[in-house]
């Protein structure tokens, strides 16, 4: 496709071979993910073969009604959302990174993750009902406290005077976050009924997720995505930090709202869809950066997959170790996140870049 | 004073509103090597940052072909005016470094607009400039502080600019390359006919590379003139203290400016 022009001057800055090397990786992780639906859509408490569900995909009609409300109904839009969940967290985890200089940073840094707990509480201890779009009033609470949240930690890191910078806005989220699990706890004991049912919402989960749920959540994932996918060579000129992207001509602090608009957008909707999932977008974008290396356009690109990857594989495993009970699947992904994190850190030496 | 490449007139800068450095009037010729020197603090690398349009200035403007940086888009600017910061990256993600030095294209290219293969001959040309090309595949955050310098400064050549602000250039270089800079320096003035700014804290590397030399202390321009007109004695005593010493060097003839033990001292 490329061939032409790329073999007839050797180019430094993307030679021939790393971009096919690029592509011949992304196919792979692309076909990888397709297996991994594919699974996820097999097993559960009724198991299929590859083949039933081959024909199950392409001539529903064939299909006893009980396997086939299990299969379109529940396992598909489930499947679904982690892919997009996964992929969204994972793609916001990566632009949060490149925007903080920090490998520490996840798609909730700057206060998303507590926000949308208070919203979430809110709904439950005021008994609220007003939903949207066929969603109920808790993912629309759980997202309107995750943007409110992040806008409130940049007006007060803005607030200091000038810009904000790096720094106020680490620390803004971080002090937001505190205030805000505060409120959360205040509310719990004081109106003492429905914890248990916040606390299993917190803990992340796919169950009982529909298809008006992907309906609603797809549209927001893209809209974040190719955002971040379009501001992908800002961020690269950012992470050699903000006086040579500024002396580029980078107008910083448009692009720096940008970013943190977009991958709000996602880890809102996130929260919203399935509750707080933790660690997929720390991991997703460390495993890319250490097979692609940092420019954005392609570490996004295998950041989304990778996450999207995990969170699937994360899904079938919180409803398979315990069969029939569920474990909510942010408990999984700590679980199995936080030692596999560690043990990345120990094969780079203790360097997180 | 006129007709300048880059101009200031009585250009006050800082930061919010607190002035570092005031009433700053230079004109900048193509071809033309200036040198900001000064003690630790004194404005340098804020005046630097003003004329590179990282920092707004407090009073007065900067002038580009006799047009004010802050009327044009920042891009704009870029394409003609290149800065290399001192600070280098602290946690350098794994760009590599042709990623780095490609970035220096951005102004020209835009950022969403795939790189030219007219933007990989200057990238190409920069990093063999500057003797990075081996390191084209490495990761920056690999690199040692001498190799990140050349690589930043490798990146400001890739944008093609005609004036080149260098903050500390020399800084973590070895002898070599500190030779290698005075000569890139040399010739980015006298063969590509680029106006630079630099900024120096080692006094000897100045009279080798620097047509004009701006002494800044106090909030002000001290001194501007020739090398041999402001490496004087009781021009510097002022401002650096009386523990200096300016020889003249024995080949070139070139004022030497070397620290001395101060009186009392051992030996």
């Amino acid at each position: 496709m490329t061939s032409g022009p790329a073999a007839a001057t050797p180019l430094p800055a993307e030679t021939a071979p790393d971009r096919r090397r690029f592509r011949g990786w992304a196919v792979l992780l692309g076909v990888v993910l397709l297996a991994s639906m594919a699974a996820s859509l097999c097993f559960g408490a009724v198991t299929l073969t590859p083949l039933q569900l081959w024909t199950a995909l392409w001539s529903p009609a064939d299909l006893d009604p009980t396997q086939r409300i299990i299969l379109w109904d529940l396992r598909l839009p489930r499947t679904l959302l982690a892919v997009l969940v996964g992929g969204g967290l994972a793609a916001a985890g990566t632009a949060f990174q490149a925007l903080f200089r920090n490998a520490l940073a996840d798609p909730y840094v700057v206060g998303a993750s507590s926000g949308a707990a208070l919203g979430a509480t809110l709904v439950l201890t005021m008994g609220w009902s007003t939903g949207f779009a066929g969603l109920g009033p808790l993912p629309v609470a759980a997202f309107l406290g995750a943007l409110l949240a992040v806008a409130a930690a940049l007006l007060l890191a803005e607030s200091g005077g000038g810009s904000a910078s790096i720094a106020s806005l680490l620390l803004a989220g971080t002090a937001l976050g505190a205030m805000l699990s505060a409120a959360v706890s205040f509310l719990l004991l004081w109106r003492d009924q429905p914890w248990f049912q916040v606390f299993n919402w917190l803990l992340g989960s796919f169950s009982g997720r529909s298809w008006a749920h992907v309906t609603v959540s797809w549209p927001y994932f893209a809209v974040s995505f190719v955002s971040l996918w379009f501001m992908a060579r800002p961020l690269d000129a950012l992470t050699l930090g903000e006086e040579t992207a500024a002396s580029l001509g980078l107008p910083v602090r448009r692009v720096r709202i940008g970013v943190i608009a977009a991958a709000t957008l996602a880890a809102g909707v996130a929260v919203a869809i399935s509750g707080i999932i933790g660690f997929v977008g720390l991991i997703a974008p460390h495993l890319a950066r250490l097979l692609f290396g940092a420019g954005h356009r392609r570490l996004l690109v295998a950041s989304a997959l990778l996450g999207a990857i995990l969170l699937v594989w994360a899904d079938i495993g919180a409803r398979s170790v315990l069969a029939p009970v569920e474990v909510p699947v942010g408990i999984l992904t700590a679980a199995l996140g936080g030692p596999f994190f560690l043990f990345i850190l120990r094969r780079r030496g203790g360097r997180l870049s | 004073m006129s007709g300048g490449l880059l101009e200031t007139e009585n250009l006050s800068c800082g930061y919010e509103r607190c002035p570092v450095i005031s009433g700053v009037t230079l004109s900048l010729r193509p071809g033309e090597v200036l040198a900001l020197i000064g003690p630790n603090g004194s404005g340098k690398t804020t005046l630097l940052h003003t004329l590179g349009r990282l920092l707004a200035p407090i009073e007065g403007t900067v002038r580009l072909d006799g047009r004010s940086i802050w009327e044009r888009p920042a891009r704009e600017v870029a394409r003609a005016l290149a800065l290399a910061p001192q600070r280098a990256v602290q946690t350098a993600w794994p760009l590599t470094v042709a990623e780095a030095v490609a970035l220096g294209r951005a102004p020209h290219r835009g950022w969403l607009l795939p790189y030219t293969s007219g933007d990989h001959g200057s990238v190409r040309a920069a990093m063999e400039r500057m003797g990075v090309s081996g390191l084209a595949r490495r990761t920056v955050s690999t690199l040692s502080g001498g190799e990140v310098r050349r690589v930043l400064l490798a990146r400001a050549l890739a944008q093609t600019p005609r004036i080149m602000l260098l903050d500390e250039p020399a800084t973590y270089l070895d002898l070599h390359y500190q030779a290698e800079l005075l000569g890139l320096v040399r010739s980015l003035a006298r063969e590509d006919g680029l106006a630079v700014v630099l900024t120096l804290h080692d006094l000897a590397l100045v009279a080798p590379c620097a047509d004009r030399v701006a002494l800044l202390a106090d909030g002000r321009l001290r001194a501007v003139g020739t090398p041999a007109e402001v490496l004087r004695p009781e021009v510097l005593a002022p401002v650096y203290g009386p523990n200096l010493e300016v020889l003249t060097h024995p080949r070139t003839g070139d004022p030497l400016v070397l620290p001395r033990l101060p009186a009392g001292g051992p030996g």
